[in-house]
Formats: structure tokens, C-alpha cells, sequence
């Protein structure tokens, strides 16, 4: 069986790619409704984190079976 | 009003937590073959994954709004829920009860009752657990509804029935270990999902220091304004906090629900599962970083009349709940957006896959094997978990319409709790820690503690007596109340417990062993280095704990 740990890296990286890629796009064409801070772009900087934090779980534990 | 509005990816982002819940519950189903495997996830987890399945459990998303929208109410003071009225008990758990929980192999707390005293006590807190979890369990799956509806406008019978089928879906199919592999992405979904509130509400007002001198004192501290109720947000006094929230309420949720200390009895071995809460105290502690600094930083924000923040309101009244949406609403661009929904409804659904995994496993080894059919082969009872998973959600849905038609029930919820738990920790005290309590004594005890509580809410909810009997003070507030009820339930349970024990007949020593402080050996973990032991793990825990009140005091 999987670890836990292997699912966990695998949604964060699904959804930190998506997120991250959105901000990307709204970084060159800026939506009309802007949210409080969006000039320091959230969705990006976080985004890369949580891709990169599951990227690693994912990377560490794909081969592993407990 | 609607407060917040979802884009495509943000419904992409929705989908994809779907999807891999249940496919997470697809998968898992190969690995259930066993009623073992499906009560109690094999035995097999690691001190992390029970640990982290431990706090998820208790996470809820309606713990998540209701505490920052208590913070919004209250002030710092909600924080002890997070430290004093959590920390003592984990540790406790952790180093004292946990030994004799795991080592005489029980698969639920009412089956500990039955080794410790005898059936009929078993069977009565089984049938309490059981209504107390379907209960709360339906009240969450409305609480969900109506926050789906007030703040994204969904649809009430499509939210409710979508999440309850899922929840039946994963839970059906593989039992505990797919609750607790939910229960820890949800964990990581709640981080991810809402830490980023708190970090974008620093930068906007400028330090934490910033948020804090905006409040006034009553706000911004601990303890500091505890020796008078009424210079404090929560109007209670500091001997309410630690007897009632620190002692009573605390230990008698965390050492002996079975919604978070079955997930410790599914660790590969005794020093996994004393360590189990041990770990969970960590995160824990860090909580308030989410949930008190959200409604920090939306009280800071709401006295600031350029900010533009202002909380909903029903009907002229505040909706403080509405705090951490509205928040989300300010700060989160599209894909976050969708981010902290999910981790909302990760958290209401983790929540209700905890209640229905605890139900199933009392109902069918309580209250089915026990009572009903004291002959079920395993294969039977594997079988019967399934079966109860779906009536459990089933009566869920039951309890979540009438919630929907009496709204009033909602505020029942903390309510409950002291009916059913707190007595519950006098018994496990006393019968764990002391040999001589009897059957009869630990029976009527519970009985009596259970109905006084309940006798309590009732008498002051009807006005047969003031509320200043119960809690010792001129100014009221429902919280002081509920820590105040708790802590004279507990002692009644106590009291009559004791009494009872002196002039009904004992136990036999050698039946107690293995059960009993005193009369069981104890040497856990011995042969570890000390840094290895949990003792070790308690002690920091306790110093961290320690460190924050002085730092917040």
C-alpha cells in the first residue's frame, strides 16, 4: 500500500501547479475585480510553495510501500 | 448576502479534492479484509500518521469558522481552548492512560468500561457515544449547509447530500483507514488553505505587535485579566478556565472521546500511540496561528473604518462566523479561492467521516455484539461496520433536516459534550488510577453525573434557577456557563462514585491487572535512550506550553 504521505504530495502538487499557473496568467492580463494585497501577487509565491513542498513528499515517497 | 464568489479553477480545484477522496477510498478497499482492518486501519500506522489523524479528527470546519468568529466575540481568551484546555490533557493521555488503553487490546473506550467495570456500564456510555456522535454528526453536515449557503450560495439539499455520499462512499468502503488518510489531507488542505489568511492580514496591517495594540486589553491577553470576569472578553474567572475548560472539559474530551483516541488505537504499537497525542500536541498548539490570528486581525480590521471590513449580519444580529469567509473573500485571488472552500469542506467532511468511523465501531462491538448478537463471526461483523456506516449517515441526514427545521439545536452542540464526557472522565479517572471503585459505584456515578449536567442546561434554558448558582458570578456569558456545568457534573460523577465504591462489592485484584495503575507493571519504553521516550516528547510539549501563556499572558 501507498503511504499517505505519496496522496498528500500528489494533491498538492495538482493543486499547487493549477494555482500557481492561475496567478501566472492574472499576473499578464490582471482580472477587473482586484482582491486586498493582489499586487504582491498570493497566488503565485504561494502557488510555487505548495508545489514544490508536495513535489518533494511526492518525490520521496513514490517508490515506498508500507 | 453572498460573500463569496467561485471562478472555474476554483471549481477545478473542488473537483480534484473530490475525486481523490474517493479514490482514495477505491484504493484503499483492496487493504480492508479484515474487521481489524476496517475498525482499526490494522494496527499498523505510524506515531505521525495517528498523530496527525488525532487532531484532524477534532478539526472541524465548524471549529475552524466558530473559533474565529468566537475570537471576534471574546477576544485572546478562545486561545485556551487551543493550549490550557488541550495541552495537559494530551500529555496526560499520552503518558498516563494511553498504557492501559492499548495494551489490553480493546477496540473501543466503552469496551475499556467493560474490562474495568462490567457490561451494563458499557452498554450505557455505548448508547450515549452512539446518540452523541449521530447527533453531533448531523448538526455538522447542516453547519456545512448553511455556510455553503450563507457565503457561496449553494444549494442546501445538494451540499448536504453531495458531502454525505461521499463521506458514505470512502468511509463503506474502507473504514478507518480512509478517514485517516482524509483526515490528514484535510490537515495539510486546513494548513495550506488557511495560514495564508493570517500571513496576508500581517502584511496589510503592518506586525503581529500592530494587530495586537489595535484591540483593547479585555482583547489582547491571556491571563492577564482573569482575577475579575468582568474586564475580560469572555466575563469568566481564571479558577472557571482551568477547572472547567483545563480540567474537566479538556481531559474529559481528549482522554476519553473515541473520535480522536480511536485514531491513537490504530498505531503498530504502544510507543506509536503514546506518542499519537504527544505529536498532535505540537500542532495543536500552533492552531492559534490560523484560527485566533484570523479573527484577530478581522477585529483589528472591523475598528479601522477605512478598511472596509465589516462582518455579515442576520437580522440584525452579528454573524460572527462569517469572519474567516469574509477574510478569504478579501485577500484570496481566483485558485486560492477555491483552495480555502476545499479546505473548508475537507474540514466538514473529515468531521463527519471521524463521527461515523467512531459510531460504526461502537454501534457494532458496544451495542450490536454486545447485546444483540453475542455469537457474530468477524466476517459478520466486517460486514455489519458497512452496513451501520450507511445508517449512520443516513440518520446523519435525518438530524441535519431537523437541525434545518430547528436552528436552535445548533447551540446544543458544546452543551452535549459536558452531558456525555465530562462524568465520563471522572469514571476513567477514578477506575483507572484507583483499584477499589466498583462496577456498581462507577455505573450509578456516570448515571448521576449525566443526568445532573443535563438537569443543569435544562434548569437554566427553563429558568427554574439562576445561572449565578452554577457559576459563582454576577456576569454571564454561555461559555462560563458551559465550563462551570462541566466541572459540577464532573464532581458529582466523582463524589457519588466514591461513595457508592465503599459499599458495593469489588473487583477481584487479579481481574484488574493490565487495567489498573498499581497493579500493573510499568516499565514502557525503558530500554529507549530518554530523548527517545515520550516522556521526553511531554516535557517539551509542556514547556512550549508553558513559554506561550507567558508570551501572550
Amino acid at each position: 500500500m501507498k503511504p499517505i504521505w505519496y496522496f498528500v504530495g500528489l494533491i498538492l502538487l495538482a493543486m499547487g501547479g493549477i494555482i500557481f499557473l492561475t496567478g501566472v496568467y492574472q499576473l499578464l492580463d490582471p482580472p477587473e475585480t482586484k482582491t486586498v494585497l493582489s499586487e504582491i501577487h498570493p497566488n503565485v509565491w504561494w502557488g510555487i510553495i505548495m508545489f514544490l513542498f508536495g513535489g518533494l513528499m511526492f518525490l520521496k515517497t513514490r517508490k515506498e510501500t508500507v | 448576502m453572498q460573500a463569496i464568489g467561485l471562478t472555474f479553477i476554483d471549481w477545478i480545484i473542488i473537483l480534484i479534492y473530490f475525486v481523490f477522496v474517493l479514490g482514495i477510498g477505491w484504493y484503499l478497499k483492496r487493504f480492508t479484509k479484515s474487521e481489524e482492518d476496517f475498525f482499526l486501519a490494522g494496527r499498523k500506522n505510524s506515531s505521525w500518521v495517528a498523530g496527525l489523524a488525532f487532531l484532524s479528527a477534532n478539526l472541524g470546519a465548524l471549529e475552524l469558522l466558530g473559533m474565529t468568529g468566537n475570537t471576534f466575540k471574546y477576544g485572546m481568551y478562545v486561545a485556551h481552548f487551543y493550549w490550557i484546555g488541550a495541552i495537559p490533557a494530551m500529555v496526560f493521555l499520552g503518558i498516563y492512560m494511553m498504557p492501559f488503553y492499548y495494551s489490553s487490546k480493546i477496540k473501543s473506550i466503552p469496551g475499556y468500561l467493560k474490562l474495568r467495570f462490567d457490561e451494563k456500564t458499557r452498554v450505557l456510555n455505548g448508547i450515549a457515544f452512539a446518540i452523541m456522535t449521530l447527533l453531533v454528526s448531523g448538526i455538522n453536515l447542516y453547519a456545512m449547509a448553511l455556510v455553503l449557503h450563507t457565503f457561496l450560495g449553494w444549494d442546501w439539499n445538494i451540499s448536504m447530500w453531495a458531502s454525505a455520499l461521499t463521506v458514505m462512499g470512502y468511509v463503506t468502503l474502507s473504514g478507518l483507514m480512509s478517514a485517516i488518510f482524509t483526515e490528514i489531507i484535510q490537515f495539510f488542505l486546513i494548513w495550506f488553505g488557511l495560514f495564508l489568511v493570517s500571513i496576508l492580514g500581517i502584511i496589510e496591517i503592518g506586525s503581529l505587535g500592530q494587530i495586537l495594540n489595535r484591540l483593547p486589553e479585555s482583547m489582547n491577553t491571556l491571563w492577564s485579566t482573569s482575577g475579575d470576569p468582568t474586564q475580560n472578553g469572555m466575563l469568566i474567572h481564571w479558577a472557571g478556565i482551568v477547572l472547567g475548560l483545563g480540567f474537566v472539559l479538556s481531559f474529559g474530551y481528549w482522554t476519553t472521546d473515541f473520535l480522536v483516541v480511536q485514531r491513537a488505537f490504530s498505531a503498530k504499537d504502544l510507543r506509536a500511540a503514546r506518542m499519537t497525542p504527544l505529536l498532535a500536541s505540537f500542532f495543536k498548539m500552533a492552531l492559534p496561528f490560523i484560527v485566533i490570528l484570523a479573527g484577530l486581525i478581522a477585529i483589528a480590521l472591523s475598528n479601522d473604518p477605512n478598511s472596509g471590513f465589516k462582518l455579515l449580519e442576520d437580522g440584525g444580529q452579528v454573524n460572527y462566523d462569517s469572519a474567516l469567509p469574509l477574510l478569504i473573500a478579501r485577500y484570496y485571488p481566483s485558485g486560492l479561492v477555491g483552495l480555502g472552500v476545499t479546505a473548508l469542506l475537507a474540514g466538514f467532511m473529515a468531521g463527519q467521516a471521524g463521527n461515523i468511523s467512531a459510531f460504526n465501531t461502537v454501534w457494532t462491538y458496544d451495542i450490536y455484539k454486545s447485546v444483540l448478537n453475542k455469537k457474530a463471526s468477524d466476517a459478520h461483523l466486517l460486514w455489519m461496520g458497512r452496513v451501520s456506516t450507511v445508517v449512520g449517515v443516513i440518520i446523519s441526514l435525518g438530524t441535519a433536516y431537523w437541525a434545518k427545521s430547528f436552528p436552535s439545536i445548533m447551540d446544543y452542540m458544546q452543551a452535549i459534550f459536558s452531558w456525555v464526557n465530562a462524568p465520563l472522565f471522572a469514571t476513567m479517572l477514578l477506575g483507572m488510577f484507583i483499584w477499589w471503585i466498583t462496577p456498581n459505584g462507577a455505573f450509578w456515578g456516570l448515571v448521576a453525573g449525566m443526568l445532573s449536567s443535563f438537569l443543569m442546561w435544562l434548569g437554566v434554558k427553563f429558568h427554574w434557577f439562576n445561572e449565578s448558582i452554577i457559576t459563582m458570578s454576577s456576569v454571564q456569558s454561555d461559555m462560563a456557563a458551559n465550563f462551570w456545568r462541566a466541572w459540577w457534573a464532573w464532581l458529582i460523577c466523582f463524589g457519588l462514585t466514591i461513595v457508592i465504591s465503599l459499599f458495593t462489592k469489588k473487583k477481584p485484584k487479579e481481574e484488574l491487572v493490565g487495567l489498573v495503575k498499581g497493579l500493573t507493571e510499568e516499565k514502557h519504553d525503558a530500554h529507549l535512550p530518554f530523548v527517545k521516550r515520550p516522556e521526553f516528547v511531554a516535557i517539551i510539549a509542556v514547556v512550549v506550553l508553558i513559554v506561550l501563556n507567558i508570551l501572550f499572558w
